[in-house]
């Protein structure tokens, strides 16, 4: 027991580290900005685990540790229960006065009666009785330690099964823009992947979606104005390649779900549609680029990259605001909503080398400015495109124009298959039942030993919880009572007579007074 | 009544709970303060047979210092019901305000869990007598409910991840056991006090003044393991089965390590190790009674600190 509450203890501490700093599976964004604000601790971080705490070898051995040490408790605790429920209620101690409750009087009642009976009142509640000679034992509760062991081993099925998932099933998430946008099931197609050891990648579900129409819908009036209150992605699917097919309407809290995959929605923003021409006059870019929303009323972030733009390649970041007001004459606008009542886009842009041909992989949503010079104003102040839909501005030195054409939405989905992960949830749920009954079920010896002593017979009850409610007092008090119902306690003749010789009522009018 | 009528109502309900759940705190304060110009038999023949009357004097007023004490003591009582008819009027409005279960964001979460440990409180004075924990919970309840007006929001629609069935069971949960965490860390903190006074004042004779007008600390061991042996499986219940189900519908996964539920997941196992400590040896007692109240910390932690310092999916406290 002590290894197990150290080690709970033990995993509690573990546990805490992960909620103070971002977590490469939960938000690899937060991470990324954790990374570029502290340069100097976040490796050091990284190298002792701190961003994947729950996969940590630290995090995981103490686990596995309290996994050993509950199937190290289990088992002989099972076999003590098991022994238990085959033995009978144990003998009476020899001394019954010296338990926590115990009651004696005398009574005229023959003392088989007075057995017989007490035999069916300790046998009340499902306690087994046993009775040897004029002694009648009484144990209940027998479903306490079922209750705790059924809890015990629902933990280790949770363990087993939340590590089993984790290595057979996978999770990604991917942008889809919408009007048209589509995704399959590609490794290619994911923003972000993760999939556990034992899933095989190539056995990706083929399925594919369009996503045809997004809708959001934010409250337009009262203090909560801007506060998000519906969003809903329509389109269509298909479960593999030649297959027919069908509609889907995805909402939060509804998500689809294609052959064991659940897809649902975990964000939305927009996506300004813009077109970059190159010094040379010629379409360098036409697309719909996503921009990341950063704050409750949508001001977004994003980059362009235009790797095909000559005679040097263009970058753009800068924001996007759906609702666009402005703030003074000089500062910069900001957004007031999240619909979009009157975008606005505000770049900077940069030229020279994207550093795409490096070969390692970029972020679609960091400019790395490396190789990349600002372009300035003729004054030398950084140059600032400022669009509303439907402009278009030039870029200076002639080095082309920016366009904002349009304005889609972007849903972003995450797909994901987690096979039996109903066992974990099963599993608490059945070792819930089991910690009530072990929780709630007190333990109980009860034992009744009656003797002759000439004419009278005297009856000693006593009681013994392992688990001590403050209640023993008054169920002993309630058995004795019933006793003595049907065998009174003998009349009280003597001036020797002790208090434990008066009824049980008796006795209690005597406490009160 | 307009909705907006409804609104106003709620808000006045609240402000007006607030106050008079800080009257009864005031009252169960007060009933301490009396409590300790009530001599004991014991100490009045002390200072009889030491002759000193000027003492005696000085503590002269028109009621005995028993009645004020009681009638404190019931005054305490009877503001509590008040205040809590009062705040459930206040969440209920809020109710038909917002037109769906009122828990759907940090301040309404307090003043509906204040409302629940309110009931708590008052059903186990009512079948357990425990008026004396009257102070901390009512004295606890003036400040969340104080701090809830830090994060009030007007009432209305939740956004859309909130909109689920799972979100009354969920949250119902967790505020039916964070009442009964509450009762069962101010049972704790009062079971360490008094086992400390029972350790310090072995003899009866100088057991003199308010603390031992509480029960013996055995009894409040036990009545703080019935209190948490109630909470625990609906705690597991509520944070381990019916979120997990719910994020599983709202994002995608039953559980992601997200800062909440890193704390729920902290909290289920430090009680879990409460539960242990009660049945270990060298543990019983002090040991748990400390554990009892590291849960509750990290309890707290998470309803205060999680919501409105550490960025997360479930900062939906404004
Ligand atoms: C994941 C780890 C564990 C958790 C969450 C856990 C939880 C619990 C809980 C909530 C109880 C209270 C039930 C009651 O009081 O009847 C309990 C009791 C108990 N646990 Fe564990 N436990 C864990 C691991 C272990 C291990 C490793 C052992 C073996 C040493 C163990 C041995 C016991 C015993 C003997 C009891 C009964 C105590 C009593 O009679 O009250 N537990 N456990």
């Amino acid at each position: 027991m002590r290894t197990a509450l150290f080690l709970l203890l033990l995993l509690a501490v573990a546990a805490i580290p992960g909620s103070l700093v971002p977590q490469r599976g939960v938000d690899a964004q937060a991470l990324e900005r954790y990374q570029i604000q502290h340069p100097t601790l976040a490796p050091i971080l990284d190298n002792l685990g701190f961003f994947s705490v729950y996969s940590s070898p630290w995090f995981s051995s103490v686990y596995l540790l309290l996994m050993v040490s509950l199937v190290g408790c289990i088992l002989p605790r099972t076999l003590v229960y098991y022994r238990a429920l085959r033995a009978r209620p144990p003998k009476a101690p020899r001394n019954l006065e010296r338990l926590p409750e115990s009651r004696r009087w005398e009574t005229d009642a023959d003392l088989d009666e007075v057995v017989a009976h007490a035999r069916k009142v300790l046998g009340r509640g499902r306690a087994r009785v046993d009775v040897v000679d004029t002694e009648v034992r009484a144990e209940s509760g027998y479903l306490r330690e079922a209750g705790n062991l059924v809890f015990h081993v629902c933990l280790v099925i949770v363990l087993v099964s939340v590590a089993a998932g984790g290595l057979l099933g996978y999770r990604g998430s991917a942008i889809v823009v919408d009007e048209g946008g589509g995704f399959s099931n590609d490794l290619t197609q994911y923003d972000e992947f993760s999939a556990g050891a034992l899933f095989d990648t190539d056995r990706l579900p083929p399925f594919s979606l369009t996503l045809d129409d997004f809708r959001a819908r934010f409250q337009l009036t009262g203090p909560q104005r801007g506060a998000p209150r519906e969003f809903e992605a329509l389109g269509r699917y298909t479960s593999r390649p030649g297959e027919p097919e069908r509609p889907f309407d995805i909402q939060v809290n509804h998500p689809l779900n294609i052959d064991g995959t659940s897809v649902f929605i975990v964000g939305q923003g927009y996506a300004p549609v813009i077109k970059v021409t190159d010094g040379d006059g010629n379409v360098a870019f036409d697309g719909a680029v996503p921009f990341l929303p950063e704050d409750g009323t949508y001001t977004s972030t994003g980059v362009v990259k235009v790797p095909d733009a000559v005679p040097e390649q263009l970058g753009f970041q800068g924001f996007f605001l759906p609702t666009a007001i402005s703030t003074g004459d000089d500062s910069a606008p900001i957004s007031a909503f999240p619909g979009a009542a009157n975008p606005n886009l505000g770049l900077f842009a940069y030229y020279g080398n994207l550093g795409l041909d490096e070969g390692d992989p970029q972020s679609v949503f960091i400019l790395d400015k490396d190789d990349l010079t600002q372009m300035t104003d003729t004054d030398g102040a950084p140059f600032r495109i400022n669009l509303s839909q439907g402009q278009v501005t030039d870029l200076p030195d002639g080095r082309g124009t920016v366009e904002f054409v349009g304005l889609r939405q972007f849903v972003k989905f995450q797909f994901s298959a987690s096979p039996g992960l109903q066992v974990p949830l099963w599993a608490t749920s059945i070792g819930v039942l089991g910690l009530i009954l072990s929780l709630g079920i007190r333990p109980r010896r009860t034992w009744l030993r009656a003797r002759r002593e000439g004419t009278r017979t005297v009856v000693e009850v006593a009681g013994l919880d392992r688990v001590s409610r403050g209640d023993l007092g008054a169920d002993i008090d309630e058995i004795v009572r019933e006793l003595q119902d049907e065998h009174p306690v003998a009349a009280n003749d003597g001036p020797d007579a002790t208090s434990t010789d008066k009824s049980i009522d008796d006795q209690h009018e005597d406490a009160r007074s | 009544m307009t909705l907006a009528d409804y609104a106003t109502f709620s808000n006045y309900a609240v402000a007006s709970a607030t106050v008079v759940i800080a009257l009864a705190w005031l009252a169960y304060m007060a009933e301490w303060g009396f409590a300790r110009q009530v001599r004991t038999p014991v100490r009045e023949r002390e200072l009889v047979t030491a002759g000193g009357g000027g003492d005696v004097d000085a503590h002269e007023a028109d009621a005995p210092p028993e009645l004020r004490r009681d009638l404190a003591g019931r005054m305490g009582t009877s503001f509590s019901i008040l205040g809590t008819l009062i705040l459930v009027a206040g969440v209920v409005a809020r109710g038909l305000a917002a037109e769906r279960v009122p828990w759907g964001n940090m301040y309404e979460f307090s003043c509906a869990g204040v409302a629940v440990a309110m009931t708590v409180y008052l059903g186990l004075v009512k079948t357990q007598q425990v008026q004396w924990l009257g102070g901390i919970v009512t004295g606890f309840a003036v400040i969340v409910l104080g701090l809830s007006m830090t994060v009030y929001v007007p009432a209305g629609p939740l956004v859309p991840a909130l909109h689920s069935y799972w979100l009354v069971i969920h949250v119902a949960a967790a505020m039916i056991a964070g009442s009964a965490f509450l009762v069962g860390a101010a049972t704790s903190v009062l079971y360490l006090v008094k086992a400390r006074a029972e350790r310090l004042t072995p003899n009866e004779e100088d057991r003199v003044g308010p603390i031992w007008r509480l029960p013996s600390s055995v009894a409040m061991d036990r009545l703080a393991y019935r209190v948490h042996a109630f909470a625990f499986p609906i705690w597991t219940f509520g944070a381990l089965i019916a979120g997990p189900i719910w994020a599983q519908y709202a994002w995608g996964r039953y559980w992601g390590w997200d800062p909440k539920e890193v704390w729920a997941f902290i909290t289920w196992v430090v009680y879990a190790g409460y539960l242990h400590a009660r049945a270990t040896a060298g543990w019983k007692g002090k040991a748990a009674a400390i554990l009892a109240l590291v849960g509750f910390a990290t309890f707290m932690f998470n309803y205060v600190g999680v919501n409105l310092f550490v960025p997360g999916l479930h900062s939906y406290s404004k």
